[in-house]
């Protein structure tokens, strides 16, 4: 499951962009979602159907009062029409009313629920996706595809209105005059051959702008994350040509687009001529004898009206197709199974001591490209093991296992637990006793406060405070003018890479998690506050298990354990003075770092 | 984050107004359109007198039983003529009024742009991305729609208001007026509408900025959620805003309901009211069966203006209120100012001077105070400090991305203010602590600032950032496309494709802000002396909190809270026994006393 534009062909990305108008699959999914709706949907209907005969009945009405009053010089009777007129207007408008809000009540329900299991499906998700996917990507399932649906809601409602009221515009016609109807209805196929011919020329026409369309938007996005580092190299001038280029084929393809859509135009009006023109043809011979003069009123009033529905119909229709097809993108993510089966089995993770064992593990992110090849390594209650290794050795890989952001294959070996392979319990009661510092800070939007506490929500603020403390972030925390109110700008730009990792590290520290792991979380701070963090490590570590990967020897040097890692393999165990003793990678790094200081001053 | 001072800021006028002006420049399109738009009105408007005139030949042949096919069929003729000119016009009318958008959209798009790609840092570390995209995307869609229904289909509404009252109070003026009475009701209804549905538009448009920042910031920071097992507060989170979504929106669709609900109802009574007045008007004789017919279908072709109009407000309340957040964008200014008569350099000598250096991101907060700092053509640099004190922040200062608050800086004796922005920038290469990397070729990644780079010199500069043989592994080899900012990298990998893209600018001088942070220490060494020979004949000014990276620097400055503390070189500082050489032990001594202990 790759979303790359680049990675699809042309042709994909018209299947992509360019679904059905109608499309059975995405509407049989969508059906689930309306029922929680029923009666909501039933509502709607009701109100509808008494809206559709009231409206269709006003011609109708207007007819009885001049064939049956106005002919006849009846004030009286027409008095009692007009009361009947108006009290159906009553009817109308407030039928109107209702099914207007039941049905936009309905398809915002249904949206909001869409939207919310949308997320939590991404939520339940692996870190595999995740790293295949862009955010970008996402973002326009999440909000441009859902919001396609929320169109089509309204324009279902008001299609399925106007076909309505079509029929109910078939049934007065053939009341009234049985024989006219018929002769009027002679104009419908020909509106339909109008329609396929130009639905084939639409099709084509539509299928390129909307890909123009996502192209320029594309760019635009990319642009508007990129910011900073187009201006660091300074290309704005060519950037600008090469979007000016896009945007000037969007606005080409967006203008025949125009055309075609309302190419449409002149001929249903040439139709409705037609159509009056029959009427009023063979109206005037049926005069007299088989017809009255409202009759023929009422007919040129509801031929002009029985041509907006199919309008309606044919605006809609690509509006249609851009749904479902943004119905078949968000499907799509949903049946993408969550990789981690968390079987009604997996029990809840009790209190641990933080034994940890990586029994015979193998792992490749990729089929036959082993990044993790036979690991086997324990870690007991409350020591510390540090990982060394090269870049790309493994280290990220083995911690992201233990985590279980990715799935460990039965036949791949196992991570054990105080003895419990953590692939049977549930995440969340893995996860709750661990916490990581990640090479990379990330931090949400929101004060610092909010980042520290996270999901920990109820923590007090000297809990807080205490965790700051400990990680020394506090002082430069409370040098700021807000102190831990400041608010976090975009991607914590406000502030420096080493603050941020501050951060998230106060935030793991706050939960008093049984397992501590580090991965290069001091990579970016200074010795001073390293040196000063370390210590308080050694507080933290004292009743903890803890794993640290970093690359500076000197953070290490204490493990209780030093495993050294080498292309995807587990080459040396051992405390810092054996390992030198041993004489080997470990010994060779380690006299790396040292040298590269040493060497130096010579 | 700033959405909420949004409101009120630009007077409302001032939106619709500058939106028409945008129309006005294609004027040539605009006049045709409502060339077009009155001679569609004026067609259809004419075809109800014919059918009135066919029904008052049809009835006063009605007791002879004679019909006058003849006079019948030049009526049809008439209608159906004028019905085709009616199409064709329309058709017209509605592509050109499309098209107008569409052009208005397309000059937004690239104003937006440009904007975003020009506009200074500050800017960018106010607004979320997230926020920025959808006001790209969503807003300027709004304002193309409105520009279409504002400018095209309300005049072509009003028009048809006007011309009818007209004619029907041609025909019969009590009934006309009577006919015509519902109009002003929803006038004044619509105005009352208005207000409060843009009220009603902008909380929602504020919500949904938040809900997908939310879903933003998940997806971005998947591996964070996923550590801390908090997919369920995630969820909470988002829920709630969802819930609050769903409330105004329907509240939204309520009032717009309500609102043409209403004026459809007092349409349909005014036609009741034609029906019964008509009526006894032509019972009195005082009115013909066509004239009847004429005011019902009449009124029956007002029925499409009066639903449209609630739309209509609709969409003006839309266009404000997008209009305003575009607007917010579009008319930011950067804080840079360029002045006219700048000065172009080519190749700068690469000597820098901060004189008096004071710099704050807001006023009262200054994070470097009273920096003095020289480096001279070819010099080697280094700064050295804990996070915040302050290192990115110069880094940022020297090609100017933000401006000094007080001093100066100077690049080969002229105030950087004074150089034109792009060649002072050119001279310049940055390398940032995080890297953003393009969704697209390595090859193009590396060539990004210079589009004409050949290919050798693409494997040049991969080759001196150590990541040319890394690079052949890989299937695809350079033209491999990389994932949204490079997530498939690993860090180290990140920063040296950075290296490589300043590299093959060739600028006589080069920043590393912290670039070999997140590399291990061989990899480093490795960068290091690659970096050596680049280093040679340019200026370089080192950023690292690593005594390693540091040391050979011609001159090491110590940062502190934006203050420089200690300079001097790499030995000077160890024998001044400060700060430095307190970092120095912290990074060193350990391994130094462990390996006297166990080797020797
Ligand atoms: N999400 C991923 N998808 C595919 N390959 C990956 C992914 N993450 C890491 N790798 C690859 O796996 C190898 C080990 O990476 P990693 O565990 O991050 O190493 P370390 O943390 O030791 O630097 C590297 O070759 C890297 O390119
Ligand atoms: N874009 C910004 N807006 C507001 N404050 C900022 C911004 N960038 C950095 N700061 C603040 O300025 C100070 C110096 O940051 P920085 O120069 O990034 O430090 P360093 O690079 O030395 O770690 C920090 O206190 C940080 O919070
Ligand atoms: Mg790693
Ligand atoms: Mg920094």
């Amino acid at each position: 499951m790759k979303y790359r534009p680049q990675g699809t062909s042309v042709d994909n990305q018209i299947e992509e962009i360019f679904g059905k108008a109608y499309d059975h699959k995405v509407i049989s999914r969508l059906v689930p979602f309306l029922k929680p709706q029923k009666k909501l949907l039933f509502m709607a209907i009701s109100a509808m159907l008494i809206f559709v005969i009231t409206q269709s009945s006003f011609p109708y009405i207007i007819k009885i009062g001049i064939d049956n009053h106005i002919l006849t010089k009846d004030i009286e009777g027409l008095t009692w029409v007009f009361v009947a007129f108006i009290s159906i207007a009553f009817i109308n408008w407030g039928s109107g009313y209702l099914q207007e809000t039941f049905a936009s009540r309905m398809s915002q329900g249904v949206l909001q629920n869409l939207r919310s299991k949308l997320f939590s499906h991404l939520q339940k998700l692996p870190m595999s996706f995740y790293d295949k996917t862009e955010v970008g990507r996402l973002m326009s399932r999440m909000h441009g595809d859902v919001g396609q649906l929320q169109e089509v809601g309204a324009l279902i409602v008001a299609t399925s209105g106007e076909l309505l009221s079509l029929i109910g515009i078939i049934i007065f016609l053939m009341i009234m005059s049985f024989k006219l109807a018929i002769i009027t209805l002679i104009v419908v196929p020909a509106l339909f051959i109008l329609l396929i011919v130009w639905q084939k020329l639409a099709k084509k026409l539509y299928i390129e702008n909307r890909i123009s369309h996502s192209v320029t938007i594309n760019n635009l996005a990319e642009t508007i994350n990129g910011s900073k580092i187009i201006q660091i190299l300074t290309r704005q001038k060519t950037n600008m040509q090469l979007f000016d280029t896009k945007n000037s084929h969007l606005l080409k393809t967006s203008k025949s687009a125009t055309y075609v859509s309302s190419g449409v135009l002149p001929g249903v009006d040439f139709l409705t001529s037609i159509a009056i023109s029959l009427v009023i043809f063979f109206g005037s011979q049926m005069i007299g004898h088989s017809l009255d003069i409202g009759v023929l009123i009422a007919f040129v009033m509801y031929v002009q009206r029985f041509f907006d529905p199919l309008r309606q119909i044919t605006m809609s229709y690509t509006q249609f197709q851009r749904a479902m097809a943004s119905g078949n993108r968000i499907f799509e993510i949903m049946d993408i199974k969550p990789e981690i089966n968390e079987s009604i089995r997996s029990k809840e993770l009790k209190s641990i001591e933080g034994n940890i064992a990586f029994n015979n593990l193998t792992f490749s992110y990729t089929h036959n490209n082993p990044v993790l090849k036979n690991i086997n390594l324990e870690v007991k209650s409350g020591e510390t093991l540090a990982i060394v290794g090269h870049t790309g050795s493994g280290k990220t890989t083995l911690i992201s296992l233990l985590s279980r952001l990715y799935n460990i294959p039965l036949e791949s070996g196992s991570i054990e637990i105080d003895g419990i392979n953590i692939q049977n319990v549930t995440r969340d009661s893995l996860l709750n006793q661990m916490s990581i510092v990640l090479q990379e800070p990330f931090l949400f939007s929101g004060t610092i406060m909010d980042n520290i506490k996270y999901r920990l929500t109820e923590s007090s603020r000297e809990e807080v405070i205490n965790a700051s403390k400990t990680v020394n972030a506090h002082n430069f925390i409370s040098d700021l003018e807000l102190g831990y109110d400041t608010r976090i700008l975009e991607r914590g730009s406000n502030l420096s890479t080493g603050q941020r990792q501050l951060i998230s590290f106060a935030r793991a520290i706050l939960s008093n998690p049984k397992i501590l792991i580090l991965d290069e979380a001091t990579a970016n701070i200074d010795s001073t506050t390293e040196d000063l963090i370390q210590n308080a490590l050694k507080n933290l570590v004292h009743k903890r298990t803890a794993i640290i990967i970093a690359h500076r020897l000197s953070t290490i040097r204490d493990a209780d354990k030093i495993a050294v890692m080498d292309q995807g393999s587990l080459i040396e165990v051992g405390n810092h003075i054996e390992l030198i003793k041993s004489n080997g990678l470990y010994k060779k790094l380690y006299d790396f770092n040292y040298d590269s200081i040493e060497l130096a001053n010579k | 984050m700033h959405q909420t001072i949004v409101i009120n800021k630009i007077p409302r006028m001032n939106i619709i107004l500058r939106l028409t002006k945008m129309a006005t420049c294609h004027k040539w399109n605009l006049i045709l359109a409502y060339l077009c738009m009155l001679g569609a009105t004026t067609s259809f408007l004419i075809t109800p007198k014919f059918i009135g005139k066919a029904v008052d030949k049809i009835s006063s042949s009605y007791n002879e039983g004679i019909i006058p096919t003849s006079l019948i069929i030049e009526t049809i003729i008439a209608i159906v003529l004028l019905m085709s000119i009616r199409g064709f016009l329309s058709f017209w009318q509605t592509s050109l009024g499309e098209n107008l958008s569409h052009k208005i959209a397309y000059s937004l798009r690239n104003m937006f742009f440009n904007k975003v790609q020009t506009i200074s840092f500050d800017f960018h570390d106010r607004w979320h991305t997230g926020e920025l995209i959808s006001r790209a995307i969503s807003d300027i869609e709004n304002v193309r729609m409105s520009i279409n229904m504002g400018l095209m289909r309300a005049p072509y509404f009003l028009a048809m208001f006007i011309i009818v009252s007209i004619l029907l109070i041609n025909l019969h003026w009590l009934l006309g007026i009577i006919s015509i009475a519902f109009m002003p009701i929803i006038s004044l209804n619509s105005i009352n509408v208005r207000l409060k549905m843009r009220r009603l538009l902008h909380k929602i448009q504020k919500t949904t900025a938040e809900l997908s920042t939310i879903s933003q910031e998940n997806f971005s920071g998947a591996k964070v959620v996923r550590s801390f097992a908090s997919s369920k507060y995630e969820q909470s989170k988002f829920d709630s805003k969802n819930q609050e979504i769903f409330y105004q929106t329907v509240d939204a669709e309520k009032l717009r309901a309500k609102n043409a609900t209403f004026m459809r109802f007092a349409f349909t009574v005014s036609i009741g009211i034609v029906l019964l007045i008509g009526g006894r008007l032509v019972i009195n004789e005082e009115l013909t069966w066509g004239e009847l017919t004429q005011f019902i279908i009449y009124m029956q072709i007002l029925s499409m203006p009066v639903s449209m109009a609630a739309w209509l407000v609709n969409a003006y309340a839309r266009a404000v209120s997008s209009g305003e957040r575009l607007f917010e964008i579009l008319d930011s200014k950067s804080k840079l100012k360029e002045t006219s008569n700048t000065l172009k350099i080519n190749k700068s000598n690469g000597h820098i001077l901060f004189k008096d250096v004071s710099f704050g991101y807001d006023e009262n907060n200054l994070v470097l105070k009273n920096l003095n700092l020289e480096i001279k053509t070819g010099e080697k640099i280094a700064i050295i400090g804990p996070p915040g004190s302050g290192k990115t922040t110069i880094a940022n200062l020297i090609p100017r991305f933000y401006d000094v608050t007080g001093g100066k800086i100077l690049l080969d004796n002229i105030d950087i203010k004074q150089i034109n922005l792009n060649s002072l920038r050119r001279n310049i290469g940055l390398i940032q602590q995080d890297i953003f990397l393009f969704a697209t070729t390595i090859k193009e990644n590396i060539s990004y600032g210079k589009e004409d780079a050949t290919m050798e010199e693409v494997i040049q500069a991969a080759k001196t950032a150590q990541i040319h043989n890394y690079i052949q592994t890989l299937d695809k080899g350079y033209d491999t496309i990389l994932g949204e900012r490079g997530t498939d990298l690993s860090g180290g990998q990140r920063q040296r494709l950075g290296i490589a893209r300043a590299v093959i600018l060739n600028p006589s001088i080069l920043i590393m802000d912290d670039t070999t942070s997140s590399v291990d220490t061989e990899t480093e060494t490795l960068i290091n002396q690659s970096l050596e020979s680049i280093m040679k004949n340019r200026t370089t000014l080192i950023i690292s909190n690593r005594i390693s990276t540091v040391q050979k620097a011609n001159k090491i400055f110590v940062l502190e809270q934006g203050e420089i503390i200690e300079e001097g070189l790499h030995q000077e500082l160890l024998e001044k026994n400060g700060i430095y050489k307190n970092i120095y032990n912290l990074q060193l001594k350990p391994t130094e006393t462990q390996s006297k202990n166990t080797i020797k």
